[in-house]
């Protein structure tokens, strides 16, 4: 065992991307050189990234891999990170979707391209630090600091309402997250630590004073900031303007993974240092969760515009994820885990699709399109799979973690079990639907017939998300097995017998 | 003490050192200057005879730096208790000399391009730097005074120096007439004190407030001196001037004077509010400090004109500083030592971008010039975003240690009212602050703003800052450690 590689593999996983990113500020204006440059970095770090999965103990709940040193001694800050089954398929998620961003954004990037390049590796450093960062204060870094690459990237890079939709996407998610600040101000006072573990810890051995009182108010605090980011509804309104305003690496990134960062804290904090509280308030949050189901897909229907279409489709499969997780069983979580990072690479891949499309007639309109299949055929056979993926089609990606984010429900209550699965309906209902408004019937746009299809680098981008789609579909295990005891160990407060999904 | 005390000592002097170093060079940036009056032939040897009066002014600020180490190295009481040198007052020597240098690197370029005869500039603000790091070595309220006047009196002139503009001379006079009115309060509540104590030394002052009965008179007293600070460092309600002043005096001295003396009226703040234990502190800041806050970031809302937004960001930091002064020493005094160094840390950055980007009379300092900034000038973008994310108080920059320490020492004082008005206030505070961004970056130009290329000594100027902003926002722990001292020693 490589047990210096082990200590080091979180900061270097983290930080590659950085100083990749501060390299870049050295280059000459070059857009070729810095495009090679960028990929070479954001491949590097999916390499590294690799070394997780392989070398995790998947038997072994707890965090791995840890590296805890003092950063700054008051307020005690330390330098804690650290994996666990649900937090390191997330970076996995990361790393692997920023290269095929890179790969998307070869062409459609031509002013700034420095800037943009830099943009997106910071924000990649900062979605890993997200995920492994163990430290409430490090967690809350690393979390706003996603926040400034991304409203620049939509700001400068986007389309349309491109500021509206920046300014709309800063505000909303840095007040909220206001409120999980001053959440994790209250538990330093009280505990003196920013520490998860021990925060968690003196939580859980009652040592917190004051704590029973305060407990609704910091619950409701981490909640309101994860609720956005997911977003739940009714705070789902910034992510369709931002997601159609948004340039195509933005969107992949946005829906890929920034969205998973409220589902993941919603099970890290909320779950994790408020178990009670997450069980006596589980009944709205699950209706709101139903209802982002229903009402997401209801108007992905009938939205003319498939970006936007995306956009809601993405807030009704992130509405399983939260119905999973506060259904509170094993079935439930591992599936809500299964469908983020499902989600991540189907829904990448349809913006990545959409992109392609608006590169080569510089709309989303559906109207606009029509019997693409013609023309395209590679294209519309890529979008078909990613469209079944996403449609939860068994043996690909999709099926699996809807069907136990289902089961899970069904075994917390059977209404909820039934509202859910007719999402899946839905889902199909908009997904196909839009599918043959695009491709099939006659071409109603003499400009469409004459459309390119996949060069090259655009099918290097799509190739490895259907791969990866096909692989998640068959052999979920590969997953799950790491899944499981992360999730069992989250769900040990909990009274409801936790029932074993992985047969080991 | 002996009577060899009557008589100065060496160590005296050693524990003036930084302000003899700095009259020494401003004396000889006069003199250099009154002998090349004439000499120059044509506007080349001009401008070399300029920057040679620059170096020596940046030199005589460097060597102050240098000073403030050699002063530390002998704590104590000087010429005849009225100054003190302690950690307390050499953190504040070393930043006023410091923002000095910066501002000085700041200004080689600017009086270039305003054309600007700089020979009493440069001398000018030495002299300023004089009376603010004395202010904050003073334990004697008459020298405090004197040393506050030095201060006031050399920025009164800075302010109305780009004299082709009535702004800046509108500016000048203004913070004149005002200024003025605000020393005499401060006078007024000196002499109430010393009516109310028997003393004007701080530590007697101090000791009397400490021990029995506390006389109305004190009260009073404490309240004019607080009226005569609080015009200075441009806390509401007595805050009028600023945005007006701010928008007529030249951006290099702006920089210098929301920073630099601020910093020093803060540490007279301190030691009246903490060393004298001035009675009634706590309601009165409450006040001032949630009106400040709320008055500055209102207005800053509004604003369409850069150097008027930072003019109201001022008085919201003010009132964000304060806030510390209401908690208990321990961790208020650190919090808003803290606090002056970050902020004139990423202040002074930021008005050294404004006075670059301004160029020729200040032609383009309306939020609408800074549209495209990012395209055209990357770096100096990239700088001033960074500046100002400080200035929300983003994590790893200085701005949010500051933030955090000041709250949290409110929080532990059980203000909690004035923390939440505080975080709204931040909240607020994040919008204007997002508006330059976004202009910067998302919006296209409207017409075209030329941007020169980044002369050395502004690079010089931004770089240090942007360093010690990011150091404070990375590592502010040995900052912070040495600002506690004081609160130990002040405990006594």
């Amino acid at each position: 065992m490589t047990t210096a590689l082990d200590n080091a593999i979180l900061s270097l996983v983290t930080f590659v991307p950085l100083a990749g990113g501060i390299l870049l500020l050295l280059f000459p204006r070059r857009d070729r050189d810095i495009r090679v440059f960028a990929l070479v970095v954001t491949l590097l770090d999916f390499v590294l990234s690799l070394h997780l999965p392989v070398h995790l103990a998947r038997t072994q709940a707890g965090f791995q891999f840890e590296v805890n040193r003092r950063w700054i001694s008051n307020p005690n800050i330390h330098y804690h990170m650290g994996v666990d089954g649900i937090s390191m398929w997330l970076v996995v998620l990361t790393t692997f979707l920023t290269p095929l961003c890179v790969l998307i954004s070869w062409k459609s990037i031509h002013d700034r391209t420095k800037e943009f390049f830099i943009l997106l590796l910071v924000l990649e450093t900062a979605l890993i630090g997200v995920f492994t960062a163990l430290d409430l204060f490090l967690f809350y870094f690393f979390w706003e600091a996603t926040l400034i690459p991304m409203a620049l990237l939509i700001g400068m890079y986007g389309h349309g309402r491109k500021v509206y939709a920046a300014v709309k996407f800063f505000l909303y998610t840095m007040i909220a997250s206001m409120f999980m600040l001053a959440g994790i101000l209250w538990l330093y006072a009280k505990t003196g630590t920013f520490d998860f573990v021990s925060v968690q810890a003196a939580i859980r051995s009652g040592q917190v004073e004051g704590f029973a009182t305060a407990a609704p108010w910091l619950f409701l605090g981490f909640f309101i900031a994860f609720a956005v980011k997911v977003p739940l509804f009714p705070f789902h309104t910034w992510l369709p303007d931002a997601h159609v305003e948004a340039p195509t690496a933005g969107s992949v990134l946005l829906a890929g993974v920034l969205l998973k960062m409220g589902t993941y804290g919603m099970l890290r904090f909320n779950l994790g240092l408020f178990p009670d509280q997450s069980r006596s308030n589980a009944w709205w949050v699950m209706i709101l969760a139903l209802i982002g189901v229903i009402y997401g897909a209801l108007v992905a229907m009938v939205q003319p515009n498939l970006k936007k279409l995306i956009a809601y489709s993405s807030i009704s499969h992130l509405g399983f994820v939260v119905l999973g997780i506060f259904s509170f069983t094993q079935a439930g979580l591992d599936g809500a885990t299964f469908v983020m990072l499902a989600h991540g690479v189907s829904t990448g891949a349809l913006f990545m699709l959409a992109g392609i499309l608006y590169e080569r007639r510089h709309t989303y309109e559906i109207a606009d399109f029509g019997g693409l299949a013609t023309p395209m055929p590679i294209y519309a056979t890529f979008f078909l799979f990613v469209t079944l993926a996403s449609v939860g089609l068994p043996l690909l990606n999709g099926f699996i973690g809807e069907f136990l984010v289902l089961s899970g429900a069904f075994r917390d209550r059977a209404v909820y079990g039934v509202l859910g699965a007719t999402g899946v309906i839905w889902s199909a209902c908009y997904l196909l639907w839009m599918y043959q408004r695009v491709f099939f019937g006659k071409v109603t746009h003499q400009v469409n017939l004459t459309l390119p299809d996949l060069d090259g680098r655009e099918r290097a981008a799509l190739w490895p998300t259907a791969i990866v789609a096909l692989v998640m579909g068959v052999a979920p295990l590969v997953w799950l097995n790491a899944i499981d005891p992360a999730v069992q160990s989250a769900l040990s407060p909990f009274t409801i017998l936790a029932s074993k999904v992985v047969g080991r | 003490m002996n009577s060899a005390a009557m008589l100065p000592q060496a160590a005296d002097y050693m524990r003036l050192l930084p302000e003899i170093v700095l009259t020494v060079f401003g004396m000889i940036v006069m003199v250099l200057d009154a002998a090349a009056e004439g000499r120059g032939k044509g506007r080349g040897e001009d401008r070399r005879i300029e920057k040679t009066l620059g170096a020596v002014a940046l030199i005589g600020a460097l060597a102050a730096l240098a000073a403030t180490f050699i002063q530390a190295q002998y704590p104590g009481f000087a010429f005849w208790n009225m100054v003190q040198v302690d950690s307390f007052s050499v953190f504040f020597h070393f930043l006023v000399a410091a923002v000095t240098a910066v501002v000085i690197l700041t200004s080689f370029e600017y009086m270039e391009v305003q054309q600007i005869r700089a020979g009493e500039y440069y001398a000018l603000i030495l002299f300023g730097a004089v009376g603010m790091s004395l202010m904050s070595s003073a334990v004697e309220l008459v020298l405090v005074f004197v040393a506050l006047e030095i201060s006031s009196i050399s920025t009164y002139v800075l302010a109305g120096f780009r004299r082709r503009s009535a702004t800046s001379s509108e500016s000048s006079v203004k913070y004149f007439l005002l200024g003025s009115f605000a020393t005499a309060f401060f006078l007024y509540g000196v002499a109430l004190m010393f009516g109310a104590t028997g003393s004007t030394s701080i530590a007697t002052i101090g000791d009397v407030l400490r021990s029995g009965q506390i006389p109305l008179l004190a009260y009073a007293g404490v309240a004019l001196m607080f009226v005569g600070l609080a015009f200075k460092v441009a806390a509401a309600p007595f805050h009028v001037w600023t945005p007006d002043v701010y928008e007529g005096a030249p951006s290099p001295v702006v920089g210098f004077m929301s920073t630099a003396p601020k910093a020093a009226v803060f540490a007279v703040l301190l030691r009246i509010m903490f060393e004298a234990h001035a009675p009634g502190r706590v309601g009165l800041i409450w006040v001032v400090a949630a009106l400040s806050m709320t008055i500055g970031n209102l207005g800053a809302l509004v604003q369409d004109n850069i150097k008027r937004l930072l003019a109201y960001s001022s008085i919201a930091h003010a009132g964000y500083l304060l806030v510390a002064f209401a908690a208990l020493p321990d961790n208020g005094i650190p919090a808003a030592m803290f606090y002056t160094a970050s902020y004139a840390a990423m202040n002074v950055g930021a008005f050294a971008v404004v006075s670059h980007f301004g160029s020729a009379g200040e032609r383009y300092v309306t939020l609408e010039d800074y549209a495209g900034l990012g395209r055209r000038s990357p770096l100096l973008a990239a700088t001033l975003t960074i500046f100002l994310l400080s200035l929300i108080g983003i994590p790893i920059t200085g701005g949010f240690f500051a933030k955090f320490y000041v709250f949290s020492a409110a929080l532990q004082a059980n203000l909690v009212g004035l923390v939440i008005i505080g975080v709204l206030n931040s909240a607020v505070g994040a919008y204007y602050y997002l508006r330059i961004i976004v202009v910067m970056y998302m919006r296209e130009p409207q017409q075209e703003v030329p941007v020169a290329r980044i002369p050395i000594g502004l690079g010089f100027a931004l770089a240090i800052s942007l360093v010690a902003t990011i150091y404070l926002g990375v590592l502010p722990g040995r900052v912070l450690e040495y600002a506690s001292r004081t609160a130990t020693a002040w405990s006594h």
